[in-house]
C-alpha cells in the first residue's frame, strides 16, 4: 500500500497537499487540470522533489527520506526516457544492473523483456533508429526487468497516436497485471482512465484527492471535475 | 524550490578546482614569501595596467564582434572543405608567439603582401605598428578561438528550434531574435572573458606590434621585475592584480551569462531553415579565412624553405612535444572533465573561477614558484617536462571548461532524472552517460589542449636542460642561433604537429557520436 | 605520462652514469647550451681534460641568469656562472654570493680588463646590422636625423636593448634624452628580444636591427652571404663584454677554477667565434677563423665600468620611457 501521509508539496507559487492511500496492486489514473500538479505529485513520490511536510511509506516502511534510485517504483517522463547513444538492449539492461556488467542469465532476461514488448531482434538500435512508438516499447522493457512494486507514468504516450497509445496502455495494462504492479498514470484523457484504470485520483484546487472508483467519479463528476471536463 | 538530487558527485571537480587554484595561487605565494623587499607600484606599473586593460578590452570586444558573423556564417552554411576550413582557423591559436608575429607580419607589416601592393600604386606601406597593430594581432590570435566556442554553441541549439521557428514562418532576423539571441547572450559573454584574459597576459606579441614602451603590459612589467630589477614582490603583486582582474571578469561573465540552457534535443543532425543571405555569409567566411590564413601560408611559404635546413635535433624535440602534449592533455581532462560536471550539477561559480584562473596566471609566476617549491625536494631540471605539462594543462584549462561545461550541463539536464530513478552510481554515471554524451566536446577541448601545449613554450625555459628541449624552445633556440630559416621550418613542423593533434582529437570525438 | 617518465629517466640516465666522477655545475643562457651554441663543444673539450663532468644548465638571458642565482641563494646548484655582462656585475657583486677568483691571460679586449672576481669569455661591439648595399649613417644623430628605419630591443627584456640604453648614455650623458626623442619616428618597434628583432629586420621590416658588428660574420661564414655589414659610429660602439664567476657557495671550487682558468684557453677560446658569434676574450694562437677579417671594426669603443653602469641605469631607463612614450 502507498500511503501518503499528510503530504504537503511546495512548487514554486503552489502548494499541494496530499492525505491518501493507494491499494497494492490498484490501477490508478490522475487527473486534473493543467498546472494542478499531477507531474509534481508523481515526481514528489518518485523522489525528484522534497516534501515540505508529511511523510510517503511504502507498505509501511517511509519512502520519502530514500534517494530515487532507492525507492521501489519505476518511473516513465514525457520524454528522455531513454539514452540516445546506446542501443535498446543497453537501455533496457540498465533497469537490472545500472552500474555493472550483466550475467548471461541477465542478459536472457533483457532479450525476453524485448520480446514481451514484441521488439524482438531490435536490441542493437539506437533509439534514433526506432519509431517513437518503439521508443516507448524499449522504456516499458526496462520497467518489467526493474521488477518494481509501483509503476509511475507522467504521461510518457501523450506524443503518439491515438490507437497507438490505446496499443500501449493495454500494453502497460497487461503487464501490470501479470506482475500485480501498482500503478500510477498521469493522464489528460477520461478514455485512458477508463480504460486501464480502476480507480482515479483527482488532483485540483491544491488537493490531492482520495481515490475513487473511475466508472463512479466520471458518472458523477464533483463540480472541479466536472469544470475540467466542461461537461 | 529545494535542492534537487544530483546524478553526480560535485566533489571530484572541487577537488580539481583546489588542486588548480592551489597551483596558481601557491605559486604566486611562494614568489610573494621569497621576496626580499616589499615593492610597491610605480607610475610606469599604472601606465602598464592603462594600456593593457585599453588592449584587453578592445582585443575582446572586436574579436568577438567579428566571430558572430563568422559563426553564424559556418553554421548555416554546408560548403565542401568546411570542417577542413574550420580546423584551419584555428591554427592562430597555437603557434608559438614568435612564429605568428612574424607571419602576421609577413602579411601586415612595413614590407609585408598589402604594402607590396599598395606600393604597386603609389601608395605608402600601412602602419601598423601602435595600438590597432596590438589589436590586430590578437584578434588573430583570438578570432578563431571566440569563432569556435559560438560556432559550438550554436550547433548545440537543437534543430527542433530551428524547425519550429522556420515553421513559424521565421526568416533570418526574427530567428535571430527569437533563437540566437539569447544564445549569444548566454555565450558571449564567457567568450569575451576568455580573451579579455588571455590578452591580459599578453607581452611579446603587445610590445612588438605597439611600437615601443607605450605598449607596456603588466607581463612585461612582472618580466621586468623579475629580471631588471629582481623585485619578487612586486612581481607578486603585479601578478596578484593579473589575477584580480581576470577573477573580475570571469566573475562579470558568470553573472551575465547564467540563464537557462536550451532544453532537450534528439540526436538528429543540425538543419536549418532560415536560408539567410548567402553572399553576406560567404563575405564573412572568406574575409575570415583570408584574414587568417596569409599569415598562415606566409608561415608555411619561409617554412618549406627550411624544412631541409632542419637539424635532426628538432625531430628530437618535435617527439619530445608530442609527449608532452599527450601528458598535457592527460592531465587536462583529468581537471576538466570533473570541474565541468561539478560546474553543471550545481552553482559551483568557484569552480569555474578557479578554472579561469590559468589564463590569468603569468607563466613567469607559476613557473618560478613551482621552482622556489619544488628545488628544495628535488632538482628542478628533472622535472622539466612534467612540470611543463602541468602547466600547460592549467593554462588550457579555461578554455576546455568553456566548451565542457555547457555540454555538461545540458546532459545533466536531459539525462539526470533518468539515471536517478534507475538508480545508477555515480561513477556508472559519468562513464556511461556523461562521457560518451560529451565526447564531441571532449575531442574539442582535448585536441584544443594538446595544439596549445604543442606550441607553448611554457615554463620549459625556465627549468631548461640542454639536453630535453620540446619544439617551440628549439625554435627559440635556432632563431636565436641566427638560423631562422631553420627556425622557420621547425615552425611549420610544428604547426603540422599541432593541427594534425588538433584534427586527432577533435575528428576522434565526433567518431560516430553524430548517429 | 608514465612514457613521459620513462622518456625523461632515459635522458636523464646519461647524467646518472657518470655520477661517480665529480661533477661541476655552471649555469649559463640557453643560446650557450642550445645545440648551435658553444655548449656542447665547451663541454666535450673540457671534460677531455678535467676529469669531471661537466653540467651546463641553460637560463633564457643574461638578466634572467643573474635573477635564477638570486633565486637560489646561498644554496645554488651552480659552481661557475658564465654569461653576465659588465651591466650586471655590480648587481652581481652586491649579492656577494659570487666568490673572488682571479684568472690571468693575455686578453684581447679593447679595454683593460681588471678584476678579481668576473673573468671575461668573450667580447663584442653593438652595432646597428643593416643590408651591405645601403649606406648608413654615422652617428645617432645622422641616424634621428634621416628616414633610416631601425627595431631596437627593449632594455628592460632584453641585453641589447640594455647595451643600446648604456651606449647612447655613454656617448651623450645628459644630451641623451634629446637623442632618444630625435630617434623616437626611426624606431619601427622595440621587441621583446634579440631573436624577434633580427627576425623582423631579416623579413624587411627595417634598414637596420640592433645587433652586433660580428653578426655579418655568421652571414658570412655560416651562409657565405656577404650582403650584411655593421655600421660604425663616429661617437663610438659601446662594448659588450661577456663574464662568467665562481659562486661563494660552490661545493667544487678547485673543479670551478679549473674551469675559468680552462674558459681563457685556446680550446675554450677556438668554440667561441663561429658558436656564439663573438670576438674571444683572447686570441686563439690560430687566430680568428676566416671572415673575422672583414667585419667593421669601430675607431673608438664605449663601455661604462660596472658601477658606472649600475649607477646611470635607471635613470637611462627613464629617459628612454618618456622619449618613446611621447
Amino acid at each position: 500500500m502507498l500511503k501518503l501521509d499528510r503530504c504537503v508539496i511546495e512548487n514554486g507559487s503552489f502548494t499541494l497537499s496530499a492525505d491518501i492511500e493507494i491499494e497494492t496492486g490498484a490501477n490508478v489514473a490522475i487527473i486534473g487540470p493543467s498546472g494542478a500538479g499531477k507531474s509534481t505529485l508523481l515526481e514528489t513520490i518518485a523522489g525528484f522533489r522534497d516534501l515540505k511536510k508529511g511523510q510517503i511509506l511504502w507498505d509501511g516502511a517511509r519512502i520519502s527520506n530514500l534517494l530515487p534510485g532507492q525507492r521501489p517504483l519505476a518511473m516513465l517522463f514525457q520524454d528522455g526516457n531513454l539514452f540516445p547513444h546506446l542501443t535498446a538492449a543497453q537501455n533496457v539492461a540498465l533497469g537490472l544492473r545500472p552500474n555493472g556488467r550483466l550475467t548471461t542469465d541477465e542478459e536472457a532476461q533483457v532479450l525476453s523483456a524485448l520480446d514481451r514488448v514484441a521488439l524482438p531482434g531490435f536490441g542493437d538500435r539506437r533509439p534514433a533508429e526506432l519509431s517513437g512508438g518503439q521508443q516507448s516499447r524499449v522504456a516499458l522493457a526496462r520497467v518489467l526487468v526493474q521488477h518494481r512494486a509501483l509503476l509511475l507514468l507522467d504521461e510518457p504516450f501523450a506524443a503518439l497516436g491515438p490507437a497507438l497509445k490505446a496499443e500501449m496502455l493495454d500494453l502497460v495494462a497487461g503487464l501490470v497485471a501479470e506482475t500485480d504492479t501498482t500503478f500510477l498514470m498521469v493522464s489528460h484523457d477520461p478514455q485512458d482512465a477508463r480504460r486501464i484504470a480502476g480507480q482515479t485520483v483527482l488532483v485540483a484546487d491544491e488537493v490531492v484527492h482520495a481515490p475513487a472508483q473511475t466508472e463512479t467519479l466520471f458518472d458523477n463528476p464533483p463540480p472541479s471535475l466536472r469544470a475540467y471536463l466542461g461537461s | 524550490m529545494a535542492e534537487r538530487a544530483q546524478p553526480i558527485s560535485a566533489w571530484p571537480g572541487i577537488g580539481a578546482a583546489a588542486l588548480v587554484a592551489a597551483l596558481i595561487l601557491g605559486t604566486l605565494a611562494a614568489v610573494a614569501l621569497r621576496a626580499e623587499t616589499s615593492g610597491g607600484f610605480s607610475p610606469a606599473d599604472w601606465a602598464a595596467l592603462r594600456f593593457t586593460l585599453t588592449q584587453a578590452i578592445l582585443s575582446a570586444l572586436f574579436s568577438v564582434a567579428l566571430a558572430v558573423p563568422v559563426a553564424r556564417a559556418l553554421a548555416r552554411r554546408r560548403f565542401p572543405g568546411r570542417r577542413a576550413l574550420i580546423a584551419l582557423l584555428g591554427a592562430p591559436f597555437i603557434l608559438p608567439v614568435i612564429v605568428a608575429i612574424l607571419g602576421l607580419l609577413q602579411v601586415f607589416g612595413r614590407s609585408g603582401w598589402i604594402s607590396d601592393v599598395l606600393g604597386v600604386f603609389g601608395l605608402p606601406p600601412i602602419r601598423i605598428y601602435g595600438l590597432h597593430g596590438v589589436v590586430l594581432a590578437h584578434v588573430f590570435f583570438n578570432l578563431p578561438l571566440a569563432t569556435r566556442l559560438v560556432l559550438q554553441a550554436w550547433q548545440e541549439i537543437p534543430a527542433e528550434r530551428f524547425r519550429l521557428a522556420a515553421q513559424l514562418g521565421c526568416n533570418g532576423m526574427a530567428m535571430f531574435r527569437l533563437i540566437e539571441l539569447p544564445m549569444l547572450k548566454r555565450t558571449l559573454p564567457g567568450v569575451i572573458a576568455v580573451i579579455f584574459a588571455i590578452c591580459l597576459t599578453s607581452f611579446a606579441v603587445a610590445l612588438t606590434l605597439g611600437g615601443g614602451p607605450r605598449a607596456t603590459t603588466i607581463e612585461l612589467a612582472i618580466y621586468q621585475a623579475f629580471t631588471y630589477d629582481f623585485d619578487l614582490g612586486r612581481a607578486a603583486l603585479l601578478s596578484a592584480l593579473q589575477l584580480a582582474l581576470t577573477a573580475a571578469a570571469a566573475l562579470a561573465a558568470l553573472r551575465f551569462s547564467r540563464g537557462d540552457g536550451f532544453g532537450t534535443g534528439l540526436d538528429r543532425a543540425l538543419q536549418r531553415w532560415d536560408g539567410g543571405a548567402p553572399a553576406l555569409d560567404a563575405f564573412w567566411i572568406a574575409a575570415a579565412a583570408a584574414f587568417l590564413l596569409l599569415p598562415l601560408a606566409s608561415v608555411v611559404i619561409s617554412g618549406l624553405a627550411g624544412v631541409f635546413d632542419m637539424p635532426a635535433l628538432v625531430f628530437r624535440a618535435a617527439l619530445t612535444s608530442v609527449f608532452v602534449a599527450a601528458a598535457s592533455t592527460l592531465i587536462l581532462l583529468v581537471l576538466a572533465l570533473p570541474m565541468a560536471t561539478a560546474v553543471a550539477s550545481g552553482r559551483h561559480g568557484l569552480v569555474e573561477l578557479s578554472g579561469i584562473l590559468g589564463l590569468a596566471a603569468s607563466p613567469l609566476v607559476i613557473g618560478t614558484g613551482l621552482f622556489i617549491l619544488i628545488r628544495p625536494v628535488v632538482n628542478p631540471t628533472m622535472l622539466a617536462l612534467p612540470v611543463t605539462a602541468l602547466v600547460n594543462a592549467a593554462m588550457a584549462l579555461p578554455f576546455a571548461l568553456r566548451i565542457l561545461v555547457p555540454a555538461a550541463k545540458d546532459i545533466t539536464a536531459r539525462h539526470g532524472r533518468l539515471a536517478l530513478s534507475l538508480n545508477m552510481g555515480k561513477w556508472t554515471y559519468f562513464r556511461r552517460v556523461l562521457v560518451p554524451r560529451m565526447r564531441p566536446q571532449i575531442g574539442f577541448a582535448a585536441g584544443l589542449g594538446a595544439a596549445l601545449s604543442m606550441g607553448d613554450l611554457g615554463v620549459i625555459a625556465l627549468f631548461a636542460d640542454p639536453q630535453i628541449a620540446t619544439l617551440p624552445l628549439q625554435i627559440y633556440r635556432l632563431m636565436g642561433a641566427y638560423q631562422m630559416q631553420a627556425a622557420a621550418g621547425g615552425a611549420l613542423l610544428l604547426l603540422l604537429l599541432s593541427m594534425g593533434a588538433f584534427w586527432l582529437l577533435d575528428r576522434g570525438g565526433r567518431w560516430h557520436a553524430e548517429a | 605520462m608514465k612514457h613521459l617518465l620513462i622518456a625523461a629517466g632515459i635522458l636523464s640516465a646519461t647524467s646518472a652514469i657518470a655520477a661517480d666522477k665529480p661533477q661541476l655545475t655552471v649555469y649559463t643562457y640557453d643560446s650557450f647550451v642550445s645545440d648551435w651554441g658553444p655548449g656542447p663543444q665547451v663541454k666535450e673539450a673540457f671534460e677531455a681534460v678535467c676529469e669531471c663532468e661537466l653540467n651546463l644548465v641553460g637560463v633564457e638571458d643574461g638578466a634572467a641568469l643573474l635573477s635564477r642565482i638570486r633565486l637560489e641563494g646561498e644554496n645554488s646548484d651552480a659552481d661557475v656562472v658564465l654569461g653576465l655582462d659588465t651591466n650586471l656585475i655590480t648587481a652581481a657583486k652586491e649579492t656577494g654570493l659570487f666568490a673572488p677568483n682571479p684568472v690571468s691571460a693575455e686578453f684581447a679586449l679593447p679595454i683593460e680588463w681588471s678584476d678579481d672576481t668576473f673573468t671575461p669569455y668573450d667580447w663584442g661591439y653593438f652595432a646597428f646590422v643593416h643590408n651591405a648595399d645601403a649606406t648608413a649613417p654615422a652617428n645617432f644623430r645622422e641616424l634621428a636625423d634621416s628616414d633610416t628605419k631601425i627595431i631596437i630591443q627593449d632594455p628592460r627584456s632584453s641585453t641589447p636593448g640594455l647595451g643600446l640604453l648604456m651606449w647612447v648614455k655613454a656617448a651623450y650623458g645628459d644630451e641623451a634624452p634629446e637623442i632618444w626623442a630625435g630617434l623616437a619616428d626611426n624606431i619601427v618597434t622595440v621587441t621583446k628580444g634579440w631573436s624577434e628583432a633580427y627576425g623582423l629586420f631579416l623579413e624587411g621590416e627595417s634598414d637596420m636591427v640592433l645587433s652586433y658588428t660580428t653578426s655579418p660574420a655568421y652571414h658570412l661564414i655560416a651562409e657565405e652571404d656577404a650582403s650584411k655589414a655593421a655600421a660604425a659610429f663616429d661617437e663610438g660602439n659601446y662594448l659588450q663584454v661577456e663574464v662568467a664567476a665562481k659562486l661563494a657557495g660552490t661545493d667544487q671550487p678547485e673543479l670551478a677554477n679549473k674551469f675559468l682558468n680552462f674558459m681563457v684557453t685556446d680550446a675554450f677560446q677556438q668554440i667561441i667565434p663561429t658558436t656564439n658569434w663573438m670576438y674571444p676574450a683572447v686570441t686563439p694562437a690560430d687566430g680568428l677563423p676566416e671572415g673575422f677579417d672583414t667585419l667593421t671594426v669601430p675607431a673608438k669603443s664605449l663601455l661604462f665600468s660596472p658601477d658606472e653602469a649600475a649607477a646611470v641605469r635607471d635613470q637611462a631607463l627613464a629617459e628612454w620611457q618618456n622619449a618613446l612614450s611621447q
